[in-house]
């Protein structure tokens, strides 16, 4: 009854919500929370095609996936954080001082 | 194949590359030394070469040196390579001797002149370009030779390009140093368009440009007569006519008188102007195959001859009386090649170069001496002041007119000879008028110049100081006196040569003509018979039309001084016409120098100024704007940056999506 | 009817529209907090999902990482740089109008790609009996310490650097003071 087709249905639509919360928040934590989002959606999948495969592979790289992710959260969070201490403004479309 | 032909241009061009690059910061002896000796070591060269050409057979007299392939495109091949022949012979000895003659006699002349250096690197760059010229082995070198003739001459003649008027002493307006250049060089330019059309022409119809493929395969390939042989021809005719100043484009070389004179002695008399005769006779091949081209020639030249001399008579300033003659013995050289005589043609090149050169150097010495005054109406009686330079210029005058025993006397009755009995009479008849006249105006100008009494006073204040500056604050009196030894032993020299120069060429009544013995196997003439009372007869014709040219000057300027200005109230309309030049040069002006002017001054503002200016500005300003709206992509805007990753990122997807 | 079917079915639904709610709860939130909190809900329910996937590991591993370590760095920074209420709404700006319109096109887009495409025959021979045979955990394990050695190798390395760069990017400089509450 429950082909792939359906968890990967469920990963696009996800993916497509936390690509909406990049774009249209101006926080920066929550463009952070949308990068998440992208992510896990991708996770979901990565482990529906395992299972329907029958490879763990895509586990294993789920996995991965993970602990990278949770890297880059640290690293995103701590930049954020010496970003806007130095200048007291939460506003991303502020911060334009690489413009051409 | 010789080894060392190649020296013989050599020298004057490494003296002309010394003197240009180095030759400001040294000073005049070592500058007149390395430019004498270049032309002078050049002169010993040809004459080795031409005793080493005495020595072989008369049927095999030819050096022919490749020194290297200098054009090799497609089917196109081109060589430097160095032809010497006895034509070629005879051109190098008359251009280094009387070259060296005439570079010696500068030294003097211009000693007083602040770009020494300037001068004698051109006089010897003209030298290697004339060189090259009459020893070029096919037309495409040749034709750089003569090109670097002109640029040598449009330097020379433009030596002194801050002055504005030269004529010292009179009101007569001549044209400025820089645009009697800029005219010389233009109006060369014409001809050299019909001479690159030519050459262009030959190279279609033969496939080579060197003489002996050329030479060989003309008469097997073109019948006699057919166009495309009349047609380059004419159009190589057309090139000559500008470098020698025949009609149409001999307007040049009077305003060329702008020039110092050992420039015009040497340029304008000996040398360059005779580029044109050289490049026909070497050509003789292909004019004999194109007899309606000949035609023309001889007709060209005789009437040359004839409107040349009779402006001559009415001109005031001696140098241009000079200018105008040769233009005039031009044409009898024209009137030779174009009967079919070319021995004699080239034979009156040499008396001439001798002659003619001998008196543009006695001008300059009366110049030197009269501070820069020419004008013949405040000459008078210089013949004893100046002795040898009076002397000079009468030899001079005596071989010019034709007088019996000097050496025009022969080459001028020999191409006078060849006309007639080569069936032309009226073209020999204006020839006899012409030798009249030229007797008449060149004894007027000895009459005027060193005859009769003064018309100056000494110490009379008069012009010069620009030109020699003995006292550079304060103009001085005029002090005629003798030139210095360097300037009048050239003049000897060149004397003795207009008198003993004639005797290699005798007439067949009197003896053998070495000169055509030595040149026949060159032009391979067949020698029309004439007999012995006829050719004394035409002789004596002559002679009586060179003499009859004397007498009559004699009358009107020292018997009967009234009567010039009595003749000229009869007939003023024809004293106009001459006076006037027959109008040719406003003619010119009007019709080709006027529009050219307004042509090239529409195409600086218009073309240059609005099209081509406004399609650099606006392709830039394109750019700039191009730019500026880029910049607005870069907002720094991060969110944008991620909306523009992510548009990419849905159009590769459906990209892929239909291609699959 | 195989009643396992039916029961993973109303999983499934349940627990999708239940993740793609909190997903879209994360956008709309005016508050910080709430949007954190929406975000935990997607992630718990995404390990449920893992479960129906017969990947219990990694459910486990999912909400330990990420709705235990994740969200609650998540919920630090927040309260650290104590952001005022965020501004959703206002005017629909030539940006945001463009961002709906381009994700929309890229869910069609997907939706279309996945529901007409096929799906590769089986060739792995993890079955799930194998997988209740041997232990889930046991079989990553394998993996990661064989084929997957390098990846996993550099992931440690990875985490090394991260904790560096984000001590070292956090860090207070000397001469400044501690930010006053305001």
């Amino acid at each position: 009854m429950l082909t792939v087709t359906h968890y990967t249905v469920l990963s696009a639509i996800l993916f497509s919500i936390g690509a909406i919360t990049v774009l249209v928040r101006r926080n920066p934590l929550l463009m952070f929370m949308g990068i998440e989002l992208m992510l896990n959606a991708v996770n979901l999948a990565f482990v529906a095609f395992s299972h329907y495969l029958q490879d763990m592979s895509g586990q294993v790289f789920v996995f991965i996936v993970l602990t990278v992710a949770a890297a880059e959260v640290a690293v995103g969070l701590a930049l954020v954080v010496a970003i806007f201490r130095a200048r007291d403004n939460v506003d991303v479309d502020e911060i334009d001082s690489l413009k051409g | 194949m010789t080894l060392y032909l190649w020296l013989i241009p050599a020298f004057p061009l490494l003296g002309a590359i010394f003197n240009a690059l180095i030759g400001r910061r040294l000073s005049r002896q070592v500058i007149s030394l390395v430019a004498v000796g270049a032309v002078v070591a050049s002169f010993v060269v040809s004459v080795i070469a031409f005793f080493s050409l005495l020595s072989l057979p008369e049927d095999a007299r030819l050096f022919h040196d490749t020194l290297y392939n200098w054009i090799a495109v497609g089917s196109f091949s081109v060589n430097v390579g160095l032809w010497l022949d006895p034509l070629s012979t005879i051109m190098i000895l008359v251009i280094t001797g009387v070259g060296a003659l005439i570079h010696i006699y500068a030294v003097g002349y211009m000693e007083h002149e602040h770009d020494y250096a300037r001068f004698f690197a051109a006089m010897n760059l003209f030298v290697f370009a004339m060189l090259m010229l009459v020893l070029a082995d096919n037309y495409l070198l040749m034709f750089l030779g003569w090109e670097g003739v002109g640029v040598c001459s449009y330097l020379l003649i433009g030596y002194w390009f801050n002055r504005d008027n030269i004529a010292v002493g009179t009101d007569e307006k001549f044209l400025s140093p820089r645009s009697s250049a800029t005219k010389a060089f233009v109006v060369n330019r014409i001809g050299d368009f019909g001479f690159t059309l030519g050459i262009i022409l030959m190279f279609w119809t033969f496939g080579s440009l060197s003489f002996d493929t050329v030479f060989a395969q003309a008469p097997q390939m073109v019948s006699v007569g057919a166009p495309v042989i009349t047609i380059m021809t004419l159009l190589l005719l057309l090139g000559a006519t500008g470098k020698s100043a025949q009609i149409p484009l001999f307007v040049w070389l009077p305003d060329a008188m702008a020039g110092p004179t050992p420039v015009s002695a040497l340029i304008h008399a000996a040398t360059m102007v005779t580029a044109g005769v050289y490049m026909i006779a070497r050509s003789h091949i292909l004019y004999e195959l194109a007899p309606t081209t000949l035609e023309i020639v001889a007709i060209i030249g005789v009437l040359t001859a004839f409107i040349a001399a009779t402006i001559a008579l009415v001109q005031n300033d001696l140098k241009r009386v000079l200018a105008y003659s040769t233009v005039s013995q031009l044409g009898y050289m024209f009137f030779a090649l174009g009967v079919g005589a070319f021995g004699a043609g080239i034979f009156h090149l040499m008396t001439h170069a001798f002659f003619k050169a001998l008196l543009f150097l006695a001008a300059g010495a009366v110049m030197h001496a009269m501070n820069d005054i020419i004008d013949m109406r405040r000459l008078g009686g210089l013949r004893k002041i100046m002795p040898i330079t009076f002397w000079t210029f009468l030899i001079g005058a005596l071989a010019l007119s034709g007088f019996p025993l000097f050496s025009g006397f022969f080459s001028k009755d020999e191409i006078l000879e060849s006309g007639y009995t080569h069936g032309q009479l009226l073209l020999w008849v204006v020839g006899l008028v012409t030798a009249l006249l030229t007797a008449l105006y060149i004894f007027r100008a000895v009459i005027l110049t060193f005859g009769g009494t003064p018309r100056w006073k000494e110490g009379e204040v008069v012009g010069g100081q620009e030109e020699h500056a003995h006292d550079a604050e304060k103009p001085h009196g005029l002090h005629p006196h003798e030139p210095k030894p360097i300037m009048w032993i050239p003049l000897v020299v060149l004397a003795v040569l207009a008198i003993v120069g004639g005797y290699i060429g005798l007439p067949e009544v009197i003896g053998t003509s070495a000169f055509a013995a030595f040149v026949d196997p060159v032009f391979h003439q067949t020698p029309i018979p004439i007999s012995p009372t006829l050719e004394w007869t035409l002789i004596g014709i002559s002679t009586a039309a060179a003499i009859l040219g004397i007498l009559i000057a004699i009358w009107l300027y020292v018997r009967d001084t009234k009567l010039p200005a009595r003749l000229v109230s009869y007939y003023p309309w024809l004293y106009a016409v001459f006076a006037n030049k027959y109008w040719v040069d406003q003619f010119y002006n009007a019709v080709v120098a006027r529009p050219g002017y307004w042509l090239a001054n529409a195409f600086w503002m218009d073309v240059d100024g609005r099209v081509i200016n406004g399609l650099a500005d606006g392709l830039g300003n394109l750019f700039r704007r191009a730019g500026q709206g880029l910049r607005s992509l870069q907002g720094g805007y991060a969110r944008g940056y991620a909306l523009a990753m992510l548009i990419g990122i849905v159009v590769v997807i459906a990209v892929v999506v239909t291609r699959l | 009817m195989d009643l396992g079917a039916i029961t993973e079915a109303i999983v499934f639904y349940l627990f999708a529209a239940i993740s793609v709610l909190a997903a879209l709860g994360v956008v709309i939130a005016r508050s910080p907090v709430r949007s954190a909190l929406s975000l935990a809900v997607v992630f718990v329910s995404l390990a449920v999902m893992y479960v129906l996937l017969n990947a219990p590991f990694l459910a486990v591993a999912q909400i330990m990482i990420y709705a235990g370590a994740v969200l609650i760095l998540f919920l630090f920074v927040i309260m650290v740089l104590n952001p005022r209420i965020d501004i959703v709404g206002g005017r629909p700006n030539a940006q945001t109008t463009a961002a709906i319109i381009v994700t929309l096109t890229l869910v069609l887009l997907l939706g279309a790609i996945l529901s007409g495409g096929q799906i590769a025959p089986v060739t792995g021979q993890f079955t799930p009996e194998v997988i209740a045979r041997e232990g889930h955990v046991q079989i990553i394990g394998n993996l990661l310490f064989s084929q997957f050695l390098l990846p996993f190798e550099i992931a440690s390395v990875l985490l090394l650097i991260a904790i560096v760069g984000a001590m070292t990017l956090a860090k207070r400089d000397k001469n400044e003071t501690a930010p006053t509450n305001r």
